[in-house]
């Protein structure tokens, strides 16, 4: 396995909120190896976005330390952290909201260069602009442009752009594509994919998208309420989902295909408030497997097999306490141990089942000019 | 066709009219919804999904909106032709819609019982007693306590509004529910959720639905029939497993070569090349033919019409449509 590059270390933030604490990341532990790109995954307030920011000091950790090719950069003074911060940058969501309306596309993509006095004459730097922009695939017409005048994937190309500026060997991709359709996504995420093998960066790839995740990352981190729950080689994960969140995450994923029934484990139970959470398990609320250690003792990241790792008292040894539904079916706890809810989330469905397709399939274009003719007469003229 | 649909679009075209020109939102867009089925309408931003839902239910913003022609059949009438009054009838009664963002969609100022009640004190005759007894009910249905009947939506989570805002959509047990990206906004687990609720109240009540999404999951999950819609016109339509297995038109291919499919491991996706048009400068002929990796001459100069594969399926493109003969007859 190639070198470490960033490693967090009990990174914990909270944030002050009139009920108390909220537990936004709470000792959170994992390495970033060189060239890799680690998935982040997790839903809405589980913390993935606060991670990425503490990774690059862009908010201060409350607890824990971030280092960086060997360098603690948590407690550095900001002068020092000024030549990492260059090789570390974003790019953000929300291409909309994080370009400066009124800037120039080629002002956004020269202001770090200005910052951080990279080139000392406009020429250079106009000579890097252009640059850049051929590598992130915009036209040159576009250098004197303003965002709005500009479509969501063009708009996400000018953010790449300018976190490629500084030549950083790390980026964070904060949901780079979830504000796009999914042709232009597929066109951003092969350029992420380009751009990762040319420049040898090494991504922190935040989603909330298991499919474009699964799709990116060399290993996936899952996190719930602040807490890492599960991280695994990616295809291991998909194969041996351990913990009881990931289980449910997972099945829940509508897969676009008609050969696979995908059966959704259903959750019961609300999503415990991450404002002073007890010393539990946060996810013992909606689980299906909760025992009674759950509820008095907070679970600890452990290795489960070689490189996966689970944080759940009985992974691997999981007992069905209460009724789970899958897909509309009630698997009723008693009868848990017949039943593997893994099967029955997920079903290959039989090919035989439907003739009539089988006969579309067959249906080429030559032939569908005796199926106008039979049926000229219903046809549908639209002119 | 061997069965009768319950909603048929034909040839509707819808333009918005402004001062900087004229949108061209709906093209000769033809769609059919048949009794008991889902229906997945499909497409990008700005591919005209929402706005066919608004002129199902005549609720197309006029002006700048306008039906320029087309028909839209509903029980032998054209609804583009009926009143205003006439269409209140048929408003949140037969035909009802949940819209895309539950946070916005709810009134903050009054309590989610309340809400419910209003569409069942409109629509049915009723008295206020009966009306707020089937609107707890229906809090039931959608999996609420009716102790929290007097709550207001700030109170409730993103999954629970949804939730409201269905049994709002549900209660005066429409024959057709309109529901416009019901989940985007939410989470997985809550969108498994949420998705299993309707599945099963279509089931209880019958009821017929339009599902309005660009996630090809969801569509393989809840759809039985697909229609793919690309610069405001359906360019497939077609049922599920023909159009998830022998997908026809470019752009349909394309759209499945664009998601990463957690089953299969593809190093590379194969996005479909270019952007989407222009809505108030479309190309000519087949819309899509910038993009199209088949392109040809044809496909320039004239709009594809309609090629039937099968009873099941459907598509305009000039790939598939027949010889000149033909189309001289």
């Amino acid at each position: 396995m190639s070198k470490v590059m960033l490693e967090a270390r009990g990174l914990t933030k909270y944030f002050d909120v009139p009920g108390g604490k909220l537990h936004a990341v709470d000792h959170v532990d994992f390495v970033i190896h060189e060239g890799e790109t680690l998935g982040l995954v997790g839903e809405s307030g589980c913390g993935k976005s606060t991670t990425g920011r503490l990774l690059l000091r862009l908010l201060e950790p409350t607890e824990g330390e971030v280092w960086f090719d060997g360098e603690n950069i948590t407690t550095m003074p900001l002068k020092d952290f000024r030549k990492y911060r260059s090789q570390m940058q974003i790019v953000f969501q929300d291409p909309y909201a994080s370009l400066n309306p009124r800037m120039s596309l080629s002002e956004i993509i020269e202001e770090p260069l200005i910052i951080n006095r990279i080139h000392n004459n406009a020429a250079d730097r106009a000579k890097r602009v252009r640059e850049l922009m051929d590598t992130v695939g915009l036209a040159q017409r576009l250098l004197n442009v303003y965002p709005h005048e500009l479509d969501g994937g063009r708009r996400q190309r000018i953010g790449i752009a300018r976190a490629l500026a500084l030549k950083p060997r790390f980026i964070v991709q904060d949901e780079p594509v979830s504000a796009l359709d999914v042709s232009i996504q597929a066109q951003i995420l092969n350029l992420m994919d380009d751009l990762q093998d040319e420049f040898k960066l090494t991504y922190l790839f935040i989603s909330h998208d298991l499919s474009v995740v699964k799709h990116v990352s060399d290993r996936i981190v899952v996190m719930y309420l602040g807490v890492i729950v599960e991280m695994a080689e990616s295809q291991d994960l998909f194969d041996r989902r351990e913990h009881p969140y990931t289980q449910a995450l997972l099945s829940a994923l509508p897969v676009p295909s008609v050969d696979i029934e995908t059966r959704p484990i259903l959750l019961k139970g609300e999503i415990s408030s991450p404002i002073n959470p007890p010393d539990a398990c946060r996810f013992a609320g909606r689980c299906p497997y909760k025992q009674e250690l759950c509820d008095r003792e907070e679970p600890k990241l452990r290795e489960i097999h070689p490189g996966h790792w689970v944080a759940c008292h009985f992974a691997g040894n999981l007992v069905q306490t209460e009724d789970i539904i899958v897909g509309g079916q009630v698997v009723a706890a008693e009868e848990g141990e017949d039943i593997d809810i893994q099967e029955l989330a997920r079903q290959e469905v039989a090919p035989e089942e439907d003739i009539l397709t089988e006969e579309a399939a067959e249906v080429e274009p030559e032939d569908i000019i005796e199926v106008e003719e039979a049926k000229s007469e219903e046809t549908i003229i639209t002119k | 066709m061997s069965r009768k649909p319950l909603l048929d679009i034909k040839n509707l075209n819808v333009h918005y009219i402004t001062h900087e020109g004229t949108t061209k939102a709906i093209n000769d867009l033809n769609l059919a919804l048949y009794p008991g089925e889902t229906l997945g309408l499909v497409g990008e931003t700005g591919a005209g999904k929402t706005t066919t839902a608004l002129s199902m239910m005549q609720l197309v913003p006029d002006p700048p909106g306008k039906i320029i022609s087309g028909e839209i059949l509903y029980h032998d009438q054209d609804l583009t032709k009926l009143s205003e009054h006439e269409l209140r009838k048929i408003r949140g009664n037969q035909i009802s819609m949940i819209f895309q963002d539950p946070m916005t969609s709810l009134n903050p100022i009054m309590t989610v019982g309340d809400q419910i009640r209003e569409g069942i004190l409109l629509h049915q005759k009723v008295d206020m007693a009966t009306a707020t007894k089937r609107a707890s009910d229906m809090l039931e249905v959608v999996g609420i306590p009716m102790e929290r009947y007097n709550e207001y939506p700030h109170q409730f989570s993103g999954g629970m509004k949804q939730r409201v805002v269905i049994a709002i959509a549900l209660s005066c047990n429409p024959e057709i529910l309109i529901a416009d990206e019901p989940t985007t906004a939410l989470d997985v687990t809550i969108q498994a959720q949420v998705l299993q609720l309707m599945e099963n109240l279509k089931k209880d009540f019958n009821t017929s639905m339009l599902m309005i999404t660009h996630d090809l999951g969801v569509v393989a999950n809840v759809c039985d029939h697909v229609a793919i819609m690309y610069a405001g016109t359906v360019i497939e339509h077609a049922e599920k497993h023909m159009l998830y297995r022998t997908p026809k038109h470019p752009y349909t291919q394309g759209l499945f070569g664009s998601i990463p499919n957690v089953e299969e491991n593809v190093d590379r996706l194969k996005p479909i090349m270019g952007l989407m048009p222009d809505p108030t400068n479309l190309p000519t002929g087949c819309t899509f033919h910038p993009r199209c990796p088949h392109a040809m001459d044809i496909c320039q100069v004239e709009f594809p019409r309609i090629t039937r594969l099968n009873d099941e399926h459907w598509v305009r493109c000039h790939l598939y449509s027949a010889d000149e003969e033909v189309s001289h007859e």
